[in-house]
């Protein structure tokens, strides 16, 4: 199955970004395709590198930028809620990219199964 | 011919016409999830998607008539429920027990909109494709 995430809370702050994390690894290893991660609201904060929690916790944002690499996922941060809340190229962790709602509602277009991560 | 444009559709995911329902359920203030759920319905018009919008719990609230922001200086977006019209978005769906539970009725909100029962709202979030909660 194809899927679509969209993630919509920030990372430490809320469980949502764990979940959609975890999700996306059981997905995967069961053979299914995520198309696209779609980070909105606060989960825009999923994709800074500036991020650096203390070393006995896990680190959110390297753990996608470790997904991209590994899985070829593609993790789209809105453009607008980015610039909103400070996240822009400049500060923008690997593996990510910067683009506009459009790419949701395509992913909701494209996925057989579109599955919201929030509060 | 018309195979191979049938083709290149399903290829690009061009034409595809999927019933997307945005459900909102959260006071237009105090948290941005409102404002942002209403750019994401804005953006998903202008794809030619088949849209709804769904109002429950403290969601209904954002549809309610005579917002004033000027105090909390928070832009008072509730104009733009008024301009969906104008993007073909016009099924809007309000759940009647959230309505009755604030002391509202049909008359207060800003928009023409269909009050539905929570059984009838669950039959219409069955009968979507996409739906995106916030």
């Amino acid at each position: 199955m194809k899927f679509g995430l969209l993630i919509n809370e920030g990372p430490y702050n809320h469980q949502a970004a764990d979940t959609a994390y975890k999700f996306a690894r059981a997905a995967l290893a069961k053979g299914h395709e995520i198309r696209r991660v779609f980070f909105y609201n606060d989960g825009v904060n999923n994709a800074t590198r500036l991020t650096e929690p203390p070393q006995d916790d896990r680190h959110i944002v390297n753990r996608w930028s470790k997904l991209a690499e590994e899985g070829g996922i593609d993790l789209v941060v809105c453009v607008a809620a980015g610039l909103r809340r400070g996240l822009v190229e400049d500060n923008l962790a690997p593996g990510f990219r910067i683009s506009g709602l459009g790419q949701l509602v395509e992913a909701g277009i494209e996925a057989d199964r579109l599955v919201v991560f929030g509060d | 011919m018309t195979d191979t444009r049938d083709e290149i559709d399903a290829e690009e995911g061009a034409g595809v016409v999927k019933k997307f329902m945005f459900v909102n359920r959260k006071a237009p203030y105090g948290t941005i999830y409102a404002l942002e759920s209403l750019e994401v319905v804005l953006i998903s018009a202008a794809f030619d998607q088949d849209v709804s919008l769904a109002f429950l719990d403290d969601g209904v609230y954002q549809l309610v008539k005579g917002q004033d922001t000027k105090a909390i200086e928070v832009k008072n977006f509730s104009p733009t429920y008024r301009a969906l019209e104008g993007y073909d978005v016009e099924k809007l769906y309000v759940e009647r027990e959230s309505l009755a539970a604030r002391g509202l009725t049909e008359d207060d909100l800003l928009v023409p909109v269909q009050v539905v029962s929570a059984a009838e709202m669950a039959e219409l979030m069955e009968a979507q494709d996409v739906v995106i909660g916030f």
